[in-house]
């Protein structure tokens, strides 16, 4: 059994949230009064900060305890049902093991910085003087389903918080829905994360008939993980595709929809652009940091079982570095700040899934958190441009920026270096790993996956620094009005900025590989393999340095090719991309329009089903078949009955009444007597 | 003594002409006449029966009789009956044409 | 377990017993000259008489022992004894939670339509008193006649409030309710004179009784070995399909659903709210109380049919209500869907999925009771329920849209509000029962996402462009008492569903051994039929 030790303060983490967005629910929807500014400021943030500080707390107590031990804090049974041998039982009970500990502290953390941010940029919404309160009413339950999703102990737990999550960015995707737009924004997120759900619950359902089958009925991860030896040579008869499958492959796929739908994965990425109509916070923190990296949390999390099955391990790998590919092409054509930023978190989670399915978690988690720190910062850097450019979101009307807000450049500048992977930054670290895994992974045509993820460290590479120049540097596009007023933002806003910056070039200390640890004396320098090693399958890869120096350097090179391609299109000669484009017309417009997916499943889902549901279902069936020819039509036909045959029996005639009664009283005798 | 045949296939001729009576004629008045025949022609067919079957030796069996007793007090009541439909009937419609008044019809 | 003072009868009859009194008051101050008792007086007394009614099931609650198996409370006079026909009433863990759904969606329910019925005041509360006796009557009746009498009962005084109260086409939806539902009730009387019968022939004991009391040795008629072979109408096969139709068309089942959207539809938003709240119950209910006691082996026949249908419903349930442009009938074909959900559950048959489905039935009536109350206000202040109408009311009623956000959520089953724990213990069991019929309805999960939030964003999101959705009034107090009164028992549920699930559970698992027994015994049955066929005999049809 798992060395457990007792933490009541496990349960605050996400409890002081949670009491912040119950105070601004019950102050805007019950008691209907202003509540001060810095009232909500103080509350809002200080939970968070709390939360933090708790995370922090924990975290040290955590490390202090030796390897493979957590920190578990029970509450009561939440849904128990059934005796004996299929005893359903999902606890409310948080667990902090190394995995949690590494997530609360990023999701705290840049919570933190997210929600002061906030502060300032929701200052400028005019639009709904409620709002502020609202805003990070949402923001505060969003922190709190997040934590429940790390820290809860069981499956049942993290569904609460995997769909709190979900709810959470749906609100605040739609925060402004006074925009038709805004709103089916959020509703197009929300149900196609239901999608992915679905797959999620027919994921536990397996697991727990599985495991009920063999005896150990649970949902919680620690039992899970001790039983799992007895269900992971378990087959199920195939419906097609071979005679049988593993049920942990099933498993496995089964988790996986759901992490894709969650993490904006091929073919459930849609949402994820679309979520950029919500306010700039709010793509920072859900959309870049936190909630999209839930799906590789849960594969995180699953890890005995995706090392046991081969086949999901494969698909999860192939998935990922597809999605990242494919992400990244759309990322080239777009034009607007916030839509590049977009596409390019799918594309990192992409190569995130790419090291889960190649069995490198560490590098994973490691790139999830690097992430955060960039993509976070390049998202809030965007909403300071946006702001100063009086909400003006579109590239081709931006320029010359880096000598008018020189603070929101320098930290642009900064998590663009770290996401095209220049060393010493963070991003390079994080990236490295992840290609080294796919190098030495056990997945068939591993070696495409690294050329994939290679390639598409390049066109990253490319893209980023088209933005970076197409915003900041050469002539100001904008109107005459707009570049007056185009201003830094308050140290409320700018501060968090150079936190995240501080982060994003530091962090990559934390994953310092072994290799170079070796060259510069340093014993057990990936701190964050070792603190995470007890969690996951141990993957010894045996790789000459030299390899280990080659891969770097080609990644290096791969994003230098992309800095220069970019420079050279859009710094030295901006006529290029203009003919480029005119003369690859068809790619181009495929580009813009992102492969037109989202017509596409207009087109073949969409539309079909309604038309279904309408003409088939509910005029052919329900009001044609059923009511028309079973209810109305019985009732026609009784009425018809009466009206043409049986209404003729009252004649009226007392003399035929007559009749009938002998002839009545004749069959009667008749049958008696018979 | 008079075999019980000729009672009953009298009494079985009686009842005929009073169903074909009623059932053909239209003046109300004899179809009350020809019900009054039917009822008669039952009195009759109890009567023979109670001679055939006198019961016990000694008993008194007159449960036949009893019975006529019964439907000739009945046939009185329904004859009141039936001439006060026929009068109020007259004075509606001047007829006691049974096919004047089918009126309750569709 | 007794009492000395007989609760159940008084919970029960409580409400007709206030509105027969109100009558002949009313009556007598008429004659001493008086217009009779004023409506406000009626109101009053008469949603008093029903919270007293909720206070006294709470008792119930409170005193119900979690631990026993059997009927709590029971009280057993005799009626008409010749005919075996008794008062005989007892609760279990499956029908007290549905006594105190009645008992408290009553009053709310007489709250929300305060200004809403304003002519035959006097009338509607007398009826919904009377619609309150039959409803509870029915769930705490175990002598299968009484139980028959109480159903019937119930149909009257909702064909009147729909008829009365309703919308433009309420005739017509009034009659389609009674006339599609006594059809169905027919055959069961048929089928339950059957019984009756059969349990005659086999122990010379003339009883309606479902069980004996506890005090009594005599048998009752789920002791009667309803055979499975042998003249066809009386088989359990058939008899089971009589109780079943009647169920069934009352649950709604598809393709017997028809008559509740019209129903829905055209009745008064209380008339909904009871409708979909209680009355659609006691389809559900009636099968977990008589047909799969009585009818074991049938029950395990026909349960992959009837896990079909219910998949079906979900489906069907839920793509139709997608494109309905009528909130009402939206939510109307929701609750098919939600229904195919519980009945789902029900006929997996195992604890998971039973104790799911017990307690979705709960959920279902405060999740969809609080959508009709909430389509109810808007039509109150708009008169109109198409979709079309509305648009950004989110601004005008931001109280509303709060409401209106958390009953929507806990309708498609969001985890921590109470349509979760159901719907994912109805799933469970399930898939350990039948793993395909689970996961296609699992889709039944994104589709209800699908209309739900469609419905929503389109009502309440977007500019504003109709100009009377500017002025529309938020809600008053009495409304916001109403809707807050059905959130707390929603978020309670979906954060600590123990209480109930602790005392569904031990009946769920009583009724399951049932049925499994009777299930074997009846296969167990038909095999030593088999076995004694002589092997010479090539028609196989000795005796």
């Amino acid at each position: 059994m798992v060395n457990e030790s007792s933490d009541p303060l496990l349960r605050w983490i996400p409890l002081l949230p949670l009491l912040a967005a119950i105070f601004h629910g019950v102050m805007i929807g019950v008691v209907r009064r202003a509540t001060p500014r810095w009232l909500v400021i103080a509350l809002s943030c200080g939970t968070v900060a709390g939360s933090f500080l708790l995370s922090c707390v924990v975290f040290a107590s955590l490390a202090g305890l030796p390897d493979g031990a957590t920190l578990v804090d029970g509450l009561y049974t939440w849904i128990g049902a059934g005796v004996g041998e299929l005893r359903f039982n999902a606890e409310l009970r948080f667990r902090l093991d190394a995995l949690s500990s590494v997530m609360t502290l990023v999701v705290t953390g840049v919570g933190l910085l997210i929600h002061v941010y906030s502060i300032g940029y929701m200052d400028d919404d005019h639009r709904d003087d409620k709002g502020f309160q609202r805003f990070f009413c949402y923001l505060n339950l969003f922190t709190f389903s997040m934590l429940m999703l790390v820290l809860g102990d069981n499956l049942v737990l993290m569904f609460l918080g995997w769909e709190g999550v979900g709810l959470c960015s749906y609100l605040l995707i739609g925060f402004w829905y006074s925009d038709r737009f805004n709103a089916y924004c959020g509703s197009k997120a929300f149900i196609v994360n239901r999608i992915g759900d679905f797959g999620f619950l027919v994921g536990i359902f397996l697991l727990f008939g599985a495991l009920a089958s063999a005896g150990a009925p649970t949902v919680d991860f620690a039992e899970i993980r001790a039983s799992f030896g007895l269900i992971s040579e378990m087959t199920v008869p195939a419906p097609f595709w071979g005679p049988e499958w593993r049920l942990v492959d099933l498993i496995g796929l089964c988790f996986f929809v759901g992490a894709c739908g969650k993490s904006a994965q091929l073919p459930l990425y849609v949402w994820l652009p679309d979520a950029m109509a919500g306010p700039t916070p709010v793509s920072a923190l859900i959309h870049a940091a936190t909630m999209v990296t839930a799906g590789v949390y849960m594969v995180s999390r699953l890890s005995f079982l995706y090392a046991a099955a081969p086949v999901a391990s494969a698909v999860v790998a192939w998935v990922g570095a597809l999605t990242a590919l494919f992400a990244a092409t759309i990322a080239i054509a777009q034009t607007d700040i916030k839509k590049v930023l977009a596409y390019s978190t799918v594309s990192q989670l992409g190569y995130m899934f790419l090291a889960a399915g190649c069995a490198g978690y560490t590098g994973a988690v490691f790139h999830l958190v690097t992430h955060a720190f960039f993509k976070a910062l390049l998202f809030l850097a965007a909403g300071s441009v946006i702001l100063a450019m009086h909400h003006e979101q579109d590239i081709r009307k931006m320029g010359g920026l880096r000598r008018r807000i020189w603070q929101t450049h320098a930290v642009f500048l900064i998590g663009v270096l770290a996401i095209s992977g220049i060393p010493p930054l963070s991003g390079f670290f994080s990236k490295d790993e992840i290609l080294v895994a796919a190098w030495t992974a056990h997945v068939p045509g591993h070696l495409w996956l690294y050329a994939i993820g290679l390639v598409t460290a390049g066109i990253t590479s490319f893209y980023m620094w088209r933005l970076y120049f197409v915003v900041f540097w050469g002539e100001s596009r904008a109107s005459h009005h707009v570049r007056e007023q185009i201003r830094e933002q308050p140290p409320v806003v700018v501060n968090p900025l150079w936190v995240l910056a501080a982060l994003a070039c530091l962090g990559g200390a934390i994953g310092f590989p072994q290799v170079y640890g070796d060259a510069l004396g340093i014993e057990r320098s990936h701190s964050l393999n070792n603190f995470l090693g007890g969690l996951f399958p141990v993957v010894e890869h045996h790789l000459a340095h030299s390899t280990e120096y080659a891969m770097a350097l080609a990644a290096i090179g791969m994003a230098g090719a992309g800095f220069g391609i970019a420079y050279l299109c859009y710094v030295a000669r901006p006529e290029l991309p203009v003919r480029a484009a005119a003369a690859l017309k068809v790619p181009y417009q495929l580009l813009l329009e992102k492969y037109y997916v989202d017509e596409l499943y207009d087109a073949l889902i969409v539309r079909p089903l309604v038309k279904l549901s309408d003409v088939v279902l509910f005029r052919g069936i329900d009001a044609g078949l059923i009511d028309g020819v079973a209810v109305n039509g019985t009732a026609r036909g009784v009425r018809g009955l009466a009206a043409h045959g049986l209404k003729y029996l009252q004649s009226g005639f007392t003399q035929s009444y007559v009749f009938l009664m002998i002839v009545g009283a004749v069959a009667i005798l008749g049958y008696l007597l018979r | 003594m008079v075999p019980l045949d000729h009672v009953i296939g009298l009494s079985a001729v009686l009842f005929t002409i009073g169903v074909v009576g009623v059932a053909t004629r239209r003046n109300l008045i004899v179809m009350l006449m020809s019900i009054e025949l039917m009822l008669n022609a039952v009195n009759l067919a109890f009567i023979g029966f109670n001679r055939m079957w006198p019961g016990e030796p000694g008993a008194i069996a007159l449960d036949g009789q009893v019975f006529v007793l019964m439907v000739i007090a009945v046939a009185a009541a329904e004859v009141a009956v039936g001439l006060g439909i026929v009068i109020s009937m007259f004075r509606n419609r001047d007829s006691v044409d049974v096919e004047v008044v089918s009126l309750l019809r569709w | 377990m007794q009492l000395d003072y007989q609760l159940i009868t008084w919970v029960t009859f409580l409400p007709l017993l206030t509105g027969l009194l109100l009558l002949i008051a009313g009556g007598m101050a008429r004659t001493l000259g008086t217009e009779g008792l004023p409506d406000s007086l009626w109101r009053s007394i008469g949603t008093g008489s029903m919270v007293l009614s909720f206070l006294l099931s709470l008792q119930l609650f409170a005193r119900f022992d979690p631990t026993y198996t059997g009927y709590q409370f029971i009280e057993h006079l005799p009626w008409i004894p010749d005919l075996g026909i008794h008062y005989h009433v007892g609760i279990d863990g499956i029908s007290l939670f549905l006594v105190v759904l009645t008992t408290f969606l009553m009053p709310i329910v007489m709250a929300a339509s305060w200004k809403d019925v304003s002519r035959s005041v006097r009338s509607y509360v007398f009826f919904m008193l009377f619609l309150e006796t039959g409803m509870l009557g029915a769930f705490v009746s175990l002598n299968l006649f009484q139980f028959y009498l109480f159903w019937e009962l119930m149909l009257i005084p909702m064909y009147f409030i729909i008829g009365i109260w309703g919308g433009p086409r309420r005739i017509y939806a009034a009659i389609k309710f009674f006339l599609f539902t006594m059809f169905g009730s027919l055959l069961m009387l048929v089928a339950m004179l059957v019984v009756y019968y059969l349990h005659f022939e086999q122990t010379g004991l003339l009883t309606f009784d479902l069980v004996a009391p506890p005090w009594s040795e005599a048998s009752a008629l789920l002791d009667t070995v309803i055979p499975t072979s042998g003249v066809w109408w009386q088989t359990q096969v058939w008899l089971f399909g009589a109780f079943a139709l009647a169920f069934a068309i009352k649950v709604p089942m598809v393709p017997f659903h028809t008559w509740l959207p019209d129903a829905h539809v055209e009745a008064p938003t209380a008339g909904s709210v009871v409708l979909a709240g209680v009355l659609l119950k006691m389809g559900t209910y009636g099968f977990l109380r008589f047909a799969l006691p009585l009818f074991p082996s049938a029950t395990f026949d026909y349960a992959p049919w009837i896990l079909g249908f219910a998949v079906v419903g979900i489906v069907y349930g839920s793509l139709v209500a997608m494109i309905q442009a009528d909130i009402k009938k939206l939510v109307a074909y929701s609750s098919v869907a939600h229904l195919g959900f519980v009945m789902l559950g029900m006929f997996a048959l195992n604890v998971q999925g039973l104790n799911g489905s017990v307690l979705q039935m709960v959920n279902h009536g405060l999740s969809t009771g609080g959508l009709f109350l909430l389509v109810g206000m808007l039509y109150e202040r708009r008169h109109t329920r198409l979709i079309e109408a509305f648009g950004g009311i989110a601004r005008p009623m931001p109280v509303f849209a709060f409401f209106f956000g958390i009953i929507t959520m806990s309708s498609i089953g969001l985890p921590a509000l109470n349509g979760f724990v159901g719907e994912f213990l109805i799933l469970l069991g399930t898939f350990l029962a039948s793993p395909w019929m689970a996961v296609i309805a699992t889709s039944g999960v994104v589709l209800a996402a699908a209309y739900m939030l469609w419905m929503f964003r389109r009502v309440m999101f977007g500019p504003v462009e109709i100009e009377e959705n500017r002025k529309l009034i938020d809600l008053d107090l009495r409304e916001k008492l109403v809707l807050a009164a059905i959130v707390i028992p929603i978020v309670w549920i979906g954060l600590y569903p123990e209480p109930f699930l602790r005392r569904i559970e031990p009946s769920v698992v009583e009724l399951l051994e049932r049925v499994e027994r009777g299930g074997a015994a009846g296969s167990a049955a038909l095999s030593s039929r088999v076995a004694q066929v002589p092997l010479d005999d090539p028609a196989g049809d000795a005796p």
